[in-house]
């Protein structure tokens, strides 16, 4: 009997429990790597093209906040600098929601004592959680470079990016392996962890702004703040511009010391408890808390906030790489067609504004998901049954948590727009002008959202069971048809069906109203739909 | 008219069969026990008394209402605590307390930090380090802080410890002398011996006893052990009569209470020197019910004849 008995069955355990969630990670993550890397090389075909990308990427502060240091006109550094960081970011959160999720999630639901109570180490749970989540990432990656290669880039770069991406999830594993320890509460880890990517992100961020031009301006050399920065790790492991294959070591150094420090604090701390105390809090209720309303918003205003910031941050730096896009465009006409394909409209700059807010809108679709899911949430736990034994009905409580859900989609979109116009008249001379055309501009996006809100509704009256992986499902296809549908040229017939695909793309194109209406009245019909369903199911179902 | 009326309720979840032609009845005023083995289909009884599933057919009526169509309005005058109680992570237990309160049309502050105080729990601390006995105490509070005419209670008291136990009682006693109705689930014998006027026994969804706890003691058979002169002989063939067996030569046997004359006739032949009788607790009427099949199918006579004089 040792510290790690038992851990080949846990580990047996977790990927039994999670066979799903690991095969989308495993074969979706390449596959977006190559459906991302065909599409960016269709963009910039030439050496020509590469190079205007190369130097304005170089040259954009903007560019290298949110792209990373640009190494070189290699197509497949192009590629890695239009799709690193979103692949980086999404392997980041699936591996600590992973971790998390096989750890501190079963202490908080008892699941652990359980466990623990049976022939099993001490250390096992913890061991078992990493070898499955190192492994998906090593296999995620293994397959990311297979595609990469696949997709016509040099096999050296391909491998090089991919171990880049996979490097980022073992890190992250390790740094979710300690916030397991440190939270009483999976949501606390969850959201520790997702405080150092945030963090990371800002390192290497910084240093990559501050970094250096090479003479021929086609390559940054980023300043130390980036290699303080697991997400930085990545670049600095410069695919396809020399590759720096040491660096790839990093992540896994960071991964062995987390885990020995992560085994520490397992000894030294009870099963159950954390090492941040919980607080006290109110004995009684404020008057605004008594109603489903209330308790709506006290559920809602701690995400909502971060929502905010992260738009607001987002949106100036939008609205003021407006102008550096002007340049860009001058020297890259088939980057112009494509962000026209994703804005729609003559003037290219108002087309890339468009694109922005309905970047945003996207986004906003996640909060709104996540915001009516929490429904669900509150039936499974059995919360739900509490509240519908009281004098509140049905549509009532439901029907609040969908205004609840559109009143915060409507201030993130006014926000995104207001703060995008912002940034754009900073550097324009005409910030409050333009922070009030885009404001308006953006909230012509909300009936897009209202659709979200009603599948989310829908799906939850009439498929309970499932409404969690569907809702997500429909607004990740919304997504890809969003995004990628312009560029692989899906038929139209397939583009319709998201709703974003039917709002006006203002300022790009004039305003129109029979859409919007015809969304509304969508959204109307698949809110009355799910409320209807829900009146007549059994709770909990 | 009765506060709870249930007739023939059959509820199930795509092949499972939950309840199954139940029965129950709860007059005003009255503490109702509710038992049954695990999985027996209490809850979901309850559920659907609370409107929150739908029932397949039978009749269910609530304060002279329909569960599922007047749900908001019967809520008003109902208060519940489940069975096993979560609670939003996030508030702490005052806030739970207050919420579920307001939400049911209002509370009694008095009572509320009365009860906060009897049953020894701190309303500052967040739902989520609550224990089991905790969270159940925040519904209880809840519930309690309440004036209404019916409390549905599905096994209140389990994870809370004796001390708390005798609280709940007291509580459920005033309640009671208030005017209110109660139903309480429960697997805690002495509880229900001590709390309910009546009690229903159900078991995989129908209903296998209805009563007084003195009605159905009459269903049961008293425990006789006797020492005679003379060894006893001839009981088998008594009517009535079961599982005679011999103890340090003591005679131990159990009788239905309609046999107990034809078995004193007998004994008396053979020189009675000590005899006890002690008739059958709560736990063996339970074990009966709850227990293995062949209890049931050994004499089901009688214990259905009863039944059916019982009301």
């Amino acid at each position: 009997m040792t510290a790690l008995t038992g851990t080949r069955r846990l580990a047996r355990l977790v990927l039994r429990r999670d066979r799903i969630r690991l095969a989308i990670w495993v074969l979706g993550t390449p596959l977006l790597g190559y459906a991302l890397a065909g599409s960016v090389a269709g963009i910039y075909p030439d050496e020509a093209a590469r190079q205007g990308y190369a130097t304005t990427s170089a040259s954009s502060l903007v560019a290298r906040a949110f792209n990373g240091p640009i190494a070189g006109t290699d197509v497949g550094a192009v590629v890695v600098a239009e799709t690193y960081v979103t692949l980086a970011l999404i392997v980041a959160l699936l591996s600590t929601f992973a971790v998390t999720r096989h750890t501190r999630q079963n202490e908080e639901t008892g699941r652990a004592e359980l466990v623990g109570a049976s022939v099993v180490g001490r250390y096992a749970p913890l061991t078992a959680a990493l070898l499955v989540v190192v492994a998906a990432n090593v296999a995620a990656a293994a397959l990311l470079a297979v595609a990469l290669a696949g997709a016509g880039l040099p096999l050296a770069g391909s491998l090089a990016a991919a171990g880049a991406v996979g490097g980022v999830g073992v890190a992250c594993t390790g740094v979710a392996a300690v916030t397991a320890q440190v939270s009483v509460t999976s949501r606390g880890a969850n959201a520790l962890a997702g405080a150092v990517v945030g963090l990371s992100f800002v390192l290497r961020a910084a240093g990559d702004v501050l970094g250096d031009t090479s003479a021929d301006g086609t390559r940054v050399e980023s300043a130390w703040p980036s290699w303080l920065s697991p997400l930085g790790w990545g670049n600095q492991v410069r695919a396809f511009g020399g590759e720096r294959w040491w660096v790839l070591a990093l992540p896994v150094a960071l991964l062995l010391a987390a885990v020995a420090l992560a085994y520490a604090l397992a000894e030294r701390r009870d099963q159950g408890a954390g090492l941040i105390a919980p607080r006290r809090k109110a004995a009684t209720a404020a008057t605004w808390l008594l109603s489903p309303a209330g308790l709506a918003w006290r559920m809602q205003r701690g995400a909502l906030l971060g929502w905010a910031v992260g738009i607001a941050v987002l949106g100036v730096s939008m609205g003021v790489a407006a102008d550096e896009f002007n340049a860009m465009i001058e020297q890259n006409p088939a980057a112009a067609e494509a962000i026209n394909a994703m804005g729609g409209g003559a003037d290219l700059l108002d087309a890339y504004l468009a694109a922005m807010l309905g970047l945003f809108a996207l986004t906003i679709g996640a909060y709104v998901v996540q915001a009516l899911l929490r429904v669900r949430g509150d039936e499974a736990d059995g919360v739900l049954e509490a509240a519908l034994a009281t004098a509140v009905s049905r549509t009532r409580w439901l029907g609040t948590q969908v205004l609840a859900a559109a009143l915060g989609a409507f201030a993130l979109l006014l926000l995104a727009g207001l703060t995008t116009g912002l940034g754009y008249g900073l550097v324009t001379g005409d910030p409050l002008g333009e922070a009030i055309a885009l404001g308006g501009a953006a909230l012509l996006r909300l009936p897009a959202l209202l659709v979200v809100a009603g599948v989310v509704t829908a799906l939850f009256g009439l498929l309970p069971r499932r409404s969690v992986v569907l809702s997500w499902t429909a607004l990740l296809v919304f997504l890809l048809l969003g995004q990628l549908g312009a560029v692989l040229e899906l038929p139209q017939a397939a583009l319709n069906l998201s709703p974003y695909t039917h709002v006006p793309s203002v300022p790009a194109v004039d305003p129109a109203v029979l859409p919007l209406v015809v969304l509304t009245t969508v959204a109307a019909l698949l809110l009355v739909t799910g409320a209807a369903a829900f009146r007549h199911r059994d709770v909990p179902s | 008219m009765p506060v709870i009326s249930i007739d023939n309720l059959v509820k199930t979840f795509g092949r499972i069969r939950a309840l199954d032609g139940l029965d129950l009845r709860v007059e005003a005023g009255e503490v109702h026990g509710f038992l049954g083995p695990n999985g027996s289909g209490k809850s979901t009884t309850i559920r659907i008394l609370l409107g929150l599933l739908r029932r397949d057919s039978g009749e269910a009526r609530v304060l002279g209402a329909d569960p599922w169509r007047d749900a908001v309005r019967l809520h008003r005058r109902l208060a519940y605590v489940p069975g096993d109680v979560s609670l939003w992570p996030n508030l702490s237990g005052g806030e739970a307390i207050d919420l579920l309160g307001e939400l049911r049309g209002g509370l009694d502050r008095r009572r509320r930090d009365e009860l906060l105080q009897r049953f020894d729990l701190d309303p500052t601390r967040g739902c989520r380090t609550y224990s089991k006995g905790n969270r159940q105490k925040v519904a209880i509070v809840a519930a309690f802080s309440s004036n209404v005419e019916l409390y549905v209670l599905d096994e209140p008291t389990s994870g809370l410890d004796p001390l708390m136990e005798a609280v709940f009682q007291d509580e459920v006693r005033r309640i009671k002398q208030a005017g209110a109705t109660v139903l309480l689930s429960s697997h805690v014998l002495a509880e229900v011996e001590a709390l309910c006027d009546r009690l229903s026994i159900i078991r995989e969804g129908r209903t296998v006893e209805s009563g007084s706890l003195t009605e159905l003691r009459h269903l049961t058979r008293t425990t006789v052990i006797v020492e005679t002169a003379r060894p006893v002989t001839g009981l088998d063939a008594l009517p009535g009569v079961h599982d005679v067996h011999e103890v340090d030569g003591r005679t131990h046997l159990e009788v239905e209470p309609a046999h107990l004359d034809e078995l004193l006739g007998q004994l008396v032949r053979f020189g009675v020197r000590a005899l006890t009788s002690t008739p059958p607790t709560l736990e063996q009427l339970f074990l009966r019910h709850y227990g293995d099949e062949h209890v049931s199918a050994d004499d089901p006579a009688p214990a259905r004849a009863q039944r059916a004089g019982a009301r």
